[in-house]
């Protein structure tokens, strides 16, 4: 069973959909025997990430999360989920991520071309850094679906696809369990679905 | 890079799918969930539902089919229509859609814009302007396009997106129906106002609109259209391909 970690963070409609429409069984909790049950987890997150974190943290679901990282379960991060994965965000001011993930949260402003308009938002192509379970049912170039305004940085260690967009921005992440994408599978038409269900299928 | 968005846009009244011309003369398409899914798989960017019935029964109709069309499709979705309240915005959100665009609610109180974008982010929050020339002047329509409010049309967008819009939808009432192409000049000057990604609306009639729309304005993002792809006239894939051809980037 796939856990979908519900600690007041957006809506969670659509990605509880994608994973019924791929036939995968599906739960939305924020019960911690649960999330320990659970054989997948799926870190949600829209919003700002001071917020979320503190969020994460009020509920102490932050300490089960790590404890079920280190016990290695398979835990994909989507969006802010996968920014909360690394150690640090800059996103008005520093605060602490999870630290699952070498690596910093920081603003595409200053970095992209000023005549690039933020949020980046809309259908971006993959390219892929490394090979990945992640990718095993799409191709290089495959269009998925981003909304954000900042990315992560300093990831090389975890890295497995970027983004063009006035620089290479990181796309999706993965080192061991850990794994992330920065854009929205759930909103990415069929190659979001198939990157679900390479994430669901065993190794 | 990013690529150009084609997005069909589905006028929902009473549970089914509407397209007039110039806003008037209504007739009956298609049922929405159906026509959604056709969209979504002939590579549609994203969809645009506008809820245009104003009984409570008409409301709860809409909200049934965006959970149905949510629940199947996986692409972004955007809802209009009857926004008039930050709970408005909910009521959709919790329904599946994605963004959530304001017309007359806004003009009524522009501050929803503020609010909304504070509680769920610019992001999520589309300002949707009917426009129209008179006296030579670009001005804001209200009520479905039918009442001058007398607003200039690109300071009211201008403070939209101050106040928190992170999209704007400029649909031209001038060429709204006539497939004779968008309204160039007045994208343009909506284009070089703002920063945020700009949507055309308004005046496809041929794949050749769509060509000249992103080569004449590369700063556009989005192309939208209801009746040429209701009714067949362009086909999704075939307008992708000749967009292609002409260089221009699209999934």
């Amino acid at each position: 069973m796939i856990a979908i970690i519900d600690y007041g963070v957006g809506n969670l409609f659509s990605l509880r959909s994608s994973f019924k429409k791929i036939g995968a069984e599906v739960t939305v909790t924020s019960d911690p025997a649960v999330i320990e049950a659970a054989d997948k987890l799926i870190l949600p997150g829209v919003g700002a990430f001071a917020d979320a974190a503190r969020k994460l943290r009020d509920s102490g679901l932050d300490a089960v999360i790590k404890a079920q990282a280190a016990r290695g379960k398979p835990i994909m991060g989507i969006c802010l989920g996968m920014q909360l994965l690394f150690e640090r965000s800059f996103e008005y001011g520093e605060h602490q991520g999870l630290g699952l993930l070498k690596g910093s949260v920081v603003p595409m402003e200053g970095v992209i071309p000023a005549n690039l308009k933020i949020p980046h938002i809309g259908w971006n192509a993959l390219h892929f850094r490394r090979d990945s379970r992640l990718f095993r049912n799409i191709r290089e170039n495959d269009c998925v679906y981003f909304v954000h305004s900042y990315y992560a940085a300093d990831c090389e260690d975890s890295v497995i696809a970027t983004a063009e967009y006035g620089a290479e921005l990181t796309a999706a992440v993965e080192s061991g369990n850990i794994m992330g994408c920065q854009f929205h599978p759930e909103k990415s038409g069929e190659v979001g679905l198939n990157i679900l269900r390479a994430f669901c299928e065993d190794e | 890079m990013i690529t150009k968005r084609i997005i069909p846009c589905l006028d929902i009244k009473n549970g089914r799918v509407v397209k007039g011309t110039n806003f008037q003369g209504l007739s009956d398409v298609s049922d929405p969930v159906a026509l959604a899914a056709r969209y979504s798989e002939s590579g549609a960017d994203e969809l645009v539902f506008y809820d245009i019935t104003a009984s409570f029964e008409g409301r709860r109709l809409f909200t049934d089919i965006l959970t149905k069309v949510a629940s199947e499709i996986f692409i972004p979705l955007t809802v209009g229509g009857g926004i008039n309240t930050v709970e408005d915005f909910d009521r959709v959100l919790k329904c599946g859609a994605d963004k959530v665009s304001v017309n007359s609610g806004a003009i009524k109180n522009p501050l929803l814009i503020r609010d909304a974008a504070r509680k769920y982010g610019n992001q999520c929050v589309v300002l949707s302007a009917d426009i129209k020339r008179v006296d030579g002047a670009f001005r804001v329509f209200a009520k479905g396009g039918r009442e001058d409010t007398g607003m200039e049309a690109i300071e009211w967008i201008r403070q939209g997106v101050a106040l928190g819009a992170g999209e704007v939808v400029v649909n031209s009432i001038d060429t709204d129906g006539v497939k004779q192409g968008f309204d160039i000049e007045l994208l343009e000057a909506v284009c070089d106002a703002v920063n945020v990604p700009v949507i055309a609306s308004g005046g496809a009639g041929t794949v050749g609109h769509f060509v000249d729309l992103f080569k004449t304005i590369p700063d556009i993002d989005a192309a939208l259209a209801a009746s040429v792809f209701h009714f067949g006239t362009i086909r999704i894939p075939d307008l992708k391909r000749e967009l292609r051809g002409n260089d221009i980037i699209v999934r």
